[in-house]
C-alpha cells in the first residue's frame, strides 16, 4: 500500500480541471516519470506557485468540490503519483478522476463542507501536515500546535482498490 | 418496479458485485486512441500480458494529434500503430482512414443499442445517443478492458432531462445542451446517467444526439443516453439489415431497453426549448452559459469548426448556409476540421468545402489537435477563439487563451463578423 501522510497543499476552489492539474501539451510524454516537473502548471490561484517550495513537499492535497473534472487523462493521477502525492481530499470528485485515483491504489477522499473547512483551518500553519488511514477511515490533521482527527466514509470497493494497489492487480486476480 | 435504459444494460452485462453498489459489466466494445492507450500497453508488456480479450471487439483509431507533429507524438502513434498489428485488431484506423474517435466509430456502425462501451476518453458518452451505455475512462480501466473484457461502475442512477416544445430557428442542439449544463451545473450529473427524453430528441438527427450525449460529461455525467428509436434503426440500417428480418423488427427488438415507463429516476428536469435563445459560453467552465444578446460583440481572433462534438456534415452544412458568398472578417482565421474522411468527402461532393474555402476558412484533416491545444489552431497567450468544441477551460487550446463554445451556426455568424455574432440573422 502507498504512503498517504505527509505536508498538506491547499488549494481552495471548486472544479479544478485535469487540464489545470496536468496540461493536454504533456500528454505526449510516453512515462509517468517524464510528466513530474509539469504539476498543476496551469492552475492559477492567489498564493499558489506550481514551482513553489509547498507544492514540491507536498504529499497530500486538499481542495474544494468536484476537483479533478474534465478530461479522462489518467496523467493527473500519475503527475500527483510521481510527486509523491497518492490522496487527495476533497468536498467531491469528479467521478473518472475518483476511479483513477483508486484504480492507481491511490485515495480520493470525500468530506462533508464542515470537515474541509476545518483542514482549511491548517492552511495558514507552516508545518501543516495530514495522515490519511484508509483501513482505520481516519485523517489527523496537525498543524500550529493542533490536531484534529476526522472519519470518513469510502466503499468498500475503493478501499479494496487502495489494499490491492489498484484495478490491474485486483481484477487480474479476479476475472 | 421498473427500470431505466441504464439499469437494463446493467442487469444484462452483470459480470459481478464484489461489493453492494458495485457492479463489474462485460463489455461489448473498447475503443482506444494514441494518447491514453499507449501507457497502458506499455504496462500489460511490463506485466507480461500483452494481450486482448477480444480483437473483434476492440476498435482503434489515431487521432489527438496526426499527422504526427513530433517524435513524441509519432512514438504515441507508433505503439498504438504496432500493438494494433501485433494483435491483428482489424477496425485499427490510420492516415488517411482515421478521424476523431466520437465521429469515425458511430459511421462505422460500432455502436448498438443495449451495448457497454468504454474509451480512454471523456468524450465516450456521446456514443449514448444509440442508446448504448458508454463512459470515458482513465488509463488503468482501459487497461483492464483490454486484457479482461470487464470494467467496474457505481450502480447508476438516472436524471431524466425532459426537452418539450420545438427548437426555434437558429437554436440547435449544441445550443440546448450548453443550456442544460447551464442548467444543472458543472457537477450537477456526477454519478448519474443523462437521460435525454421528449419531442425534441424524437425529432432530432442522430448526429444531434451525439452532440447533445457528447456534453453529458461537461455536467458531470458518467453516460448521456437516448432511447433507441426509428432515428436510429435508420442510421444503423446498412449496417443491421442482415440481423433483422426489416426496420419494424429491428426497431422492436430495439425497443425492449426502453425504460420503463415506472422506472425510478433520481431526478426528473422539465425543459421546454420553445423560448432558447443561441447559447454562447463566458469564463473557463462550460456551466456558464449567456444567451447571445448578453455576449454577442466580444472580439474574437480565432474561429474553430470541428470536434466530436460539432465537426459531423449536418454542422457542416448549418455553418455553410451561413458562409455561402460571405467573407470571413479579416480580423480572425477560421478553421475547419471535418471530423472524419467520409464528412470530408461528403462536404466536398456538395460543395460544401468550396464554400468554406471561399470564405476563407483553412480547410485540415480529421483530428482533435486544437481542441485541446496539441495541434493545428493552438491559441497565443491572450487570443480568444469562438469554437465548436466542448471545453473552455482556462488554457484549453493554449496557454492563456480564452474559448467560448458555441453552434457551428453561431461559430460561422461569428466568422463573418470577427465579433460574436447572432446566427438568426443570416437565416
Amino acid at each position: 500500500m502507498k504512503s498517504f501522510a505527509g505536508p498538506a497543499l491547499f488549494l481552495d476552489r471548486s472544479d479544478i480541471n485535469t487540464d489545470e492539474i496536468i496540461p493536454a501539451k504533456y500528454l505526449t510524454e510516453i512515462t509517468k516519470q517524464d510528466l513530474r516537473p509539469y504539476i498543476l502548471e496551469d492552475l492559477k490561484l492567489p498564493g499558489f506557485d506550481p514551482k513553489g517550495e509547498k507544492t514540491s513537499s507536498a504529499r497530500v492535497i486538499v481542495s474544494r468540490a468536484n476537483f479533478g473534472c474534465g478530461s479522462s487523462r489518467e496523467h493527473a493521477p500519475w503527475v500527483f503519483e510521481v510527486n509523491d502525492i497518492n490522496v487527495v481530499i476533497a468536498e467531491s470528485f469528479a467521478r473518472i478522476f475518483r476511479q483513477n485515483m483508486f484504480n492507481c491504489g491511490m485515495a480520493a477522499i470525500e468530506l462533508p463542507k464542515e470537515g474541509l473547512d476545518l483542514l482549511f483551518g491548517y492552511a495558514g500553519c507552516e508545518d501543516a501536515a495530514i495522515a490519511v488511514d484508509i483501513e482505520a477511515q481516519k485523517i489527523t490533521a496537525n498543524g500550529g500546535g493542533k490536531q484534529h482527527v476526522l472519519s470518513f466514509e469510502i466503499s468498500p470497493f475503493d478501499k479494496a482498490l487502495v489494499l490491492a494497489g489498484g484495478w490491474v492487480d485486483y481484477a487480474d486476480s479476479k476475472y | 418496479m421498473g427500470m431505466t435504459i441504464a439499469e437494463k444494460i446493467f442487469t444484462s452485462h452483470l459480470v459481478d458485485e464484489p461489493f453492494a453498489g458495485t457492479r463489474v459489466l462485460k463489455l461489448d466494445v473498447v475503443m482506444c486512441h494514441e494518447i491514453t492507450t499507449p501507457i497502458a500497453i506499455d504496462d500489460l508488456m511490463a506485466r507480461g500480458k500483452d494481450r486482448v480479450f477480444d480483437p473483434g471487439k476492440i476498435k482503434a483509431v489515431i487521432d489527438h494529434v496526426t499527422p504526427s507533429k513530433d517524435s513524441k507524438t509519432a512514438t504515441q502513434a507508433k505503439i498504438l500503430r504496432d500493438w494494433a498489428r501485433r494483435h491483428a485488431i482489424p477496425d485499427f484506423f490510420d492516415i488517411g482512414a482515421n478521424g476523431v474517435c466520437h465521429a469515425l466509430f458511430p459511421e462505422k456502425g460500432y455502436i448498438r443499442p443495449g451495448y457497454t462501451v468504454i474509451m480512454g476518453d471523456s468524450h465516450t458518452c456521446t456514443h449514448g445517443a444509440f442508446g448504448a451505455f458508454a463512459a470515458g475512462v482513465g488509463t488503468t480501466d482501459l487497461e483492464v478492458g483490454i486484457l479482461k473484457g470487464v470494467c467496474a461502475f457505481r450502480e447508476p442512477k438516472t436524471i431524466r432531462i425532459n426537452l418539450n416544445g420545438t427548437l426555434p430557428k437558429g437554436v440547435y442542439a449544441k445550443d440546448v445542451i450548453l443550456h442544460v449544463i447551464g442548467t444543472l451545473t458543472v457537477n450537477g450529473a456526477t454519478d448519474r446517467v443523462m437521460e435525454f427524453r421528449g419531442p425534441v430528441i424524437d425529432a432530432m438527427t442522430m448526429e444531434s444526439r451525439m452532440t447533445l450525449c457528447n456534453m453529458a460529461i461537461e455536467a458531470g455525467g458518467t453516460s448521456g443516453i437516448c432511447m433507441p428509436d426509428g432515428v436510429t434503426v435508420d442510421y444503423l440500417w446498412p449496417f443491421i439489415e442482415k440481423e433483422y428480418a426489416s426496420r419494424e423488427a429491428a426497431l422492436a427488438a430495439f425497443k425492449k431497453w426502453w425504460s420503463d415507463d415506472d422506472a425510478v429516476y433520481d431526478r426528473v428536469v422539465d425543459i421546454d426549448v420553445s423560448a432558447l435563445e443561441p447559447a454562447v459560453t463566458f469564463g473557463y467552465k462550460p456551466d456558464q452559459v449567456k444567451v447571445i444578446g448578453e455576449i454577442a460583440g466580444t472580439p474574437v481572433d480565432q474561429v474553430y469548426l470541428g470536434s466530436c462534438t460539432n465537426g459531423r456534415l449536418e454542422d457542416l452544412r448549418v455553418a455553410a448556409a451561413i458562409l455561402k458568398g460571405k467573407k470571413i472578417a479579416p480580423s480572425v482565421r477560421a478553421i475547419l476540421s471535418p471530423a472524419t474522411p467520409k464528412i470530408y468527402r461528403d462536404a466536398l461532393n456538395e460543395g460544401l468545402i468550396a464554400v468554406f474555402m471561399e470564405a476563407g476558412f483553412c480547410v485540415t484533416n480529421p483530428t482533435c489537435g486544437a481542441c485541446l491545444g496539441m495541434s493545428n489552431g493552438v491559441l497565443a497567450e491572450g487570443e480568444v477563439c469562438a469554437s465548436t468544441t466542448n471545453r473552455n477551460f482556462m488554457g484549453r487550446m493554449g496557454k492563456g487563451g480564452m474559448v467560448h463554445l458555441m453552434s457551428p451556426a453561431t461559430s460561422a455568424a461569428t466568422a463573418i463578423e470577427g465579433k460574436i455574432a447572432d446566427p438568426r440573422k443570416y437565416l
